[in-house]
């Protein structure tokens, strides 16, 4: 009988020890994250080299469903770890229980200004990459015609500049609204309502809206590559590099910062190896390897830059605003521009 | 007793299509819906009250209406000319009518835009319909097409032989017959009309907010679940009742003996081929625009472009190359075609049937605007409502690749009930009757007479269905996983990322897909012709 129960306990102990669980030796994580994430093929495999735990990759959506895919699942999350909250978007997450307070501890001062204020993410969110929305400027347009170029944001209301820039739709774009963001930071301290003053003039001046950055970039953009007929459009600091060299630039005062940021989320069953995956990220290997994939910077100042990047200058005062503030007034600022911008 | 059984035969066999749309459309989208009215129904009151509000809903049916009525209005002379005469290249001409309904919207907003540039076209509410008809004629030419095919001449020759003038033969024998398929495709045109995301956003940037724009900005951008459930159950408000309408317009069909065999070319079909020919050039002016880009690399004439799509694209924009993609999407559709076509027949046999109760009948009624719900409800609503529904066991379904193919299935099931049923509701009861008092059993009378008399709508339902699914972008880029992008979500991030070769990749990739489908078509067509033989 004492043999028999013996046997019952040991087989017991061999169930338990077999079916999944917290501690099960390779564990398979789960990240999700958003439409445009890419890393070379082997860059998340050296993850799993290093430390026998698999990750699983799931994308789709842009920064703003992955944020709301997130608060809307937070019964039963989708997975360990999230990539690509931006600071535009990451007050939601962060004020929505959604995610597990940790930030990686290789982050260093050096990248101290990418963290965000505590309140608006700073306990939750690890910065991974960074990138600036920036007016693009044909350069061969404006020498062709002896027209100088525009430098600041003010000059785009100017008579000279009249039908040369298109910009996307703030309220479907994320170019487009980092671009709002920018002009709603430059005339913030000529009084609070004086960035309607500003698009009213915009809009005067000719602006065209189109509803995304494909749109506004092939088609109505002047550059090399694309047919259109405006020298002036909002799109990617980092755009100017698959140009012909030389061909365009970017309008170093009209940029905003778009940095996008990692986080464990919230009913992991694998607290530990999800925080593995956050370091991970932010680790030289995969640093070195985001250029390259996504066209944004790397934040951490151990990575390096792919060879040609560092012909382009970073603007050096890139607008920006406190993530709790945007996602305070989103709505309004967007109701307010949409009635300026599409009567 | 008898009867008995086969009551409850026929009730266990709409399970099956009710189960399906139950929980993959039905469930998600009631959870959905319900989370915005978690604190009450205070929001109508509120959105309601919005200006833009009434705007928004006047905008979304008014488009919706005027492209139903073009594409009605231009589908039916093409129909004519597709299916009910006989000349070369017929096959390829069918065809190809249905690319515009697979090209991926972000390319041909870009096609279109290119084109209206510099015109008073470009960002006009006229551009928009423009793309909606170039969108959706194909879904009247061959859902009207295909039945018109089975009618038989007699009637008109009959009239003709009788001193009805030809305008009087159209109107009084052959409009009466086919209007159930007239209203069966001008429904779902209106419905896809009702729904267009993308060439609404692309063509007439939010300044033509539509529901659905208003929605995708609410759920997706705002997270206004509140506003975005109101405009929800408005959708489905105005989906229903004009569901209601179209039921009470089709009615039922007359019976049919022997379909027809195509006919020669005749002097009167002159204004009919003319408009064929010059839709046809319409249609294919944003394709050729396309074709001649993906063409040319630094305005020089070269195959670069389509080398290229061996390759993940410049700078590794892909987790695979684009021919990968492709097998994806193949293997997607077929999954789709196959789910959506085994579910549409059974529940369009079932729907073809007269129950005798008035109680019988009007459920019928019900079951059939219910499996026409998935056409006129966002894909946001639905996308979402997967991730907060499909979370438990046995339908712990999120991460799962099965989740794309059942999506596409749901888009492609009313095109297959919409272009098989009114067939099968015009096969003429005494045919069922003869087979069974000579002894065939009730399974032979259905496969040999049902099914044998629907056998072109079938085929051709087939491969509108295959065509859906190829194309579908909306539901399958919001579950598809990352290692297996289909060809549409290929394009989409290729022409979303700047650089090399990626602009030009993303048109060659969907000159390809239009290629695949063409392809695709006129091999059903060829099975399709084989058929004839059959009878």
């Amino acid at each position: 009988m004492k043999k028999n129960l013996a046997i019952v306990a040991a087989a017991t102990i061999l169930l338990v020890g077999c079916t999944p669980t917290e501690t099960d030796a390779t564990p398979t994580l789960v990240l999700v994250t958003h439409d445009s994430f890419a890393l070379s093929e082997g860059t998340l495999e050296k993850f799993t080299e290093q430390t026998g735990i698999e990750v699983e990759v799931q994308a789709g959506g842009d920064a703003g469903e992955l944020a709301n895919k997130l608060v809307l699942t937070k019964d039963s999350p989708l997975g360990d770890v999230v990539f690509g909250i931006d600071n535009t978007f990451a007050s939601r997450v962060t004020g929505a229980d959604v995610l597990l307070p940790y930030v990686s501890g290789d982050v260093t001062d050096a990248e101290a200004a990418y963290l965000l204020p505590d309140g608006s993410g700073g306990e939750y969110l690890t910065p991974i990459d960074s990138g600036d929305v920036c007016i693009n400027i044909d350069h061969a347009w404006f020498a062709e015609r002896g027209i100088a170029e525009p430098r600041s944001l003010d000059d785009l209301v100017k008579p000279e500049y009249k039908d040369l820039l298109v910009v996307e739709a703030a309220n479907s774009s994320s170019p487009g609204l980092a671009f709002l963001l920018a002009t709603i930071v430059a005339n913030d301290e000529a009084g609070e309502d004086v960035w309607q003053q500003y698009w009213q003039g915009l809009i005067e001046n000719g602006v065209k809206i189109a509803a995304s950055w494909s749109d506004a970039y092939y088609v109505d953009f002047s550059g090399p590559s694309s047919e259109g007929d405006r020298p002036l459009v909002v799109s990617y600091a980092s755009s100017p590099p698959f140009e012909p060299a030389g061909a365009t630039g970017v309008m170093l005062d009209s940029c905003f910062r778009q940095t996008e940021y990692a986080g464990v989320i919230a009913g992991t069953k694998y607290e530990a190896e999800a925080k593995q995956l956050v370091d991970f990220l932010f680790s030289p290997t995969v640093q070195n390897d985001i250029p390259e994939n996504m066209y944004v910077y790397p934040v951490n100042s151990k990575a390096t830059l792919p060879e040609g990047w560092d012909q382009y200058p970073v603007p050096e005062n890139p607008y920006s605003i406190d993530p709790a503030e945007i996602d305070a007034n989103r709505e309004e600022w967007l109701a307010v521009w949409s009635a300026i911008a599409q009567p | 007793m008898a009867g008995g059984v086969v009551r409850y035969r026929t009730a266990l066999a709409a399970l099956v299509p009710l189960a399906f749309v139950g929980i993959f459309f039905a469930w998600p989208v009631a959870n959905m819906i319900g989370l915005g009215f978690a604190d009450g129904l205070g929001g109508f009151a509120e959105v309601f009250a919005r200006p833009r509000t009434g705007r928004i809903i006047a905008l979304t049916i008014g488009q919706a209406a005027l492209a139903t009525v073009i594409c009605v209005a231009l589908g039916l002379p093409i129909a004519h000319v597709l299916y009910r005469l006989r000349f070369r290249g017929q096959r390829l001409l069918r065809a190809l009518v249905i690319v515009p309904f697979v090209m991926p919207t972000v390319v041909v907003g870009i096609a279109f835009r290119t084109l209206f540039r510099g015109t008073p076209l470009d960002g006009s509410f006229l551009a928009i319909l423009l793309a909606l008809v170039f969108f959706n004629v194909a879904v009247v030419v061959r859902t009207v097409g295909s039945s018109w095919e089975a009618l038989d001449p007699r009637q008109e020759e009959a009239a003709a032989a009788l001193g009805a003038s030809p305008v009087r033969v159209f109107v009084t024998v052959t409009l009466r017959r086919l209007l159930p398929s007239l209203v069966s495709a001008a429904s779902v045109v209106f419905l896809f009309c009702s729904t267009a995301f993308g060439v609404v956003l692309v063509l007439g940037g939010t300044m033509f907010g539509t529901i659905e724009t208003e929605i995708w900005l609410l759920t997706t951008q705002f997270l206004d679940l509140r506003a975005a459930s109101v405009l929800s159950v408005t959708q489905l408000v105005v989906v229903v009742a004009l569901l209601a309408i179209a039921a009470r317009a089709r009615g039922r069909s007359l019976a049919q003996k022997r379909a027809a065999r195509p006919r020669p070319i005749r002097r009167a079909d002159a204004p009919a081929i003319t408009l064929t020919l010059l839709t046809a050039v319409a249609l294919m002016a944003p394709i050729a625009t396309l074709v001649l880009r993906s063409l040319q690399v630094d305005g020089q004439l070269s195959l670069h472009n389509y080398a290229a799509l061996g390759t993940t694209g410049s700078r590794n924009a892909l987790v695979v190359p684009v021919w990968v993609a492709l097998g994806n999407s193949l293997a997607m559709a077929a999954a789709a075609t196959g789910i959506a076509v085994a579910i549409g027949l059974l529940a369009s046999i079932l729907l073809s049937r007269t129950p005798r109760s008035a109680w019988g009948r009007r459920a019928l009624e019900v079951f059939d605007g219910v499996l026409m719900l998935p056409l006129g409800v966002s894909a946001v609503t639905v996308g979402f409502g997967f991730l907060i529904t499909l979370n438990t066991p046995p339908f712990d379904l999120r991460s799962s690749v099965v989740l794309v193919p059942i999506a596409q299935a749901l888009i492609a099931l009313p095109l297959v009930v919409r272009s098989v049923l009114p067939v099968l509701r015009s096969v003429d009861s005494r045919m069922r009757e003869s087979a069974a008092v000579l002894g065939a059993s009730p399974l032979r009378v259905l496969a040999t007479v049902d099914l044998g008399l629907a056998r072109r709508p079938i085929l051709a339902a087939t491969g509108f269905a295959f065509a859906v699914a190829l194309g579908e972008f909306g539901a399958t880029t919001f579950l598809s996983r990352a290692s297996q992008p289909t060809l549409p979500v290929v394009i989409y991030r290729l022409i979303g990322v700047p650089g090399g070769d990626n602009f030009g990749m993303a048109l060659a990739a969907s000159v390809v897909l239009a290629a695949v489908t063409v392809a695709v078509i006129a091999s059903v067509e060829r099975l399709h012709s084989n058929a004839v033989g059959a009878f």
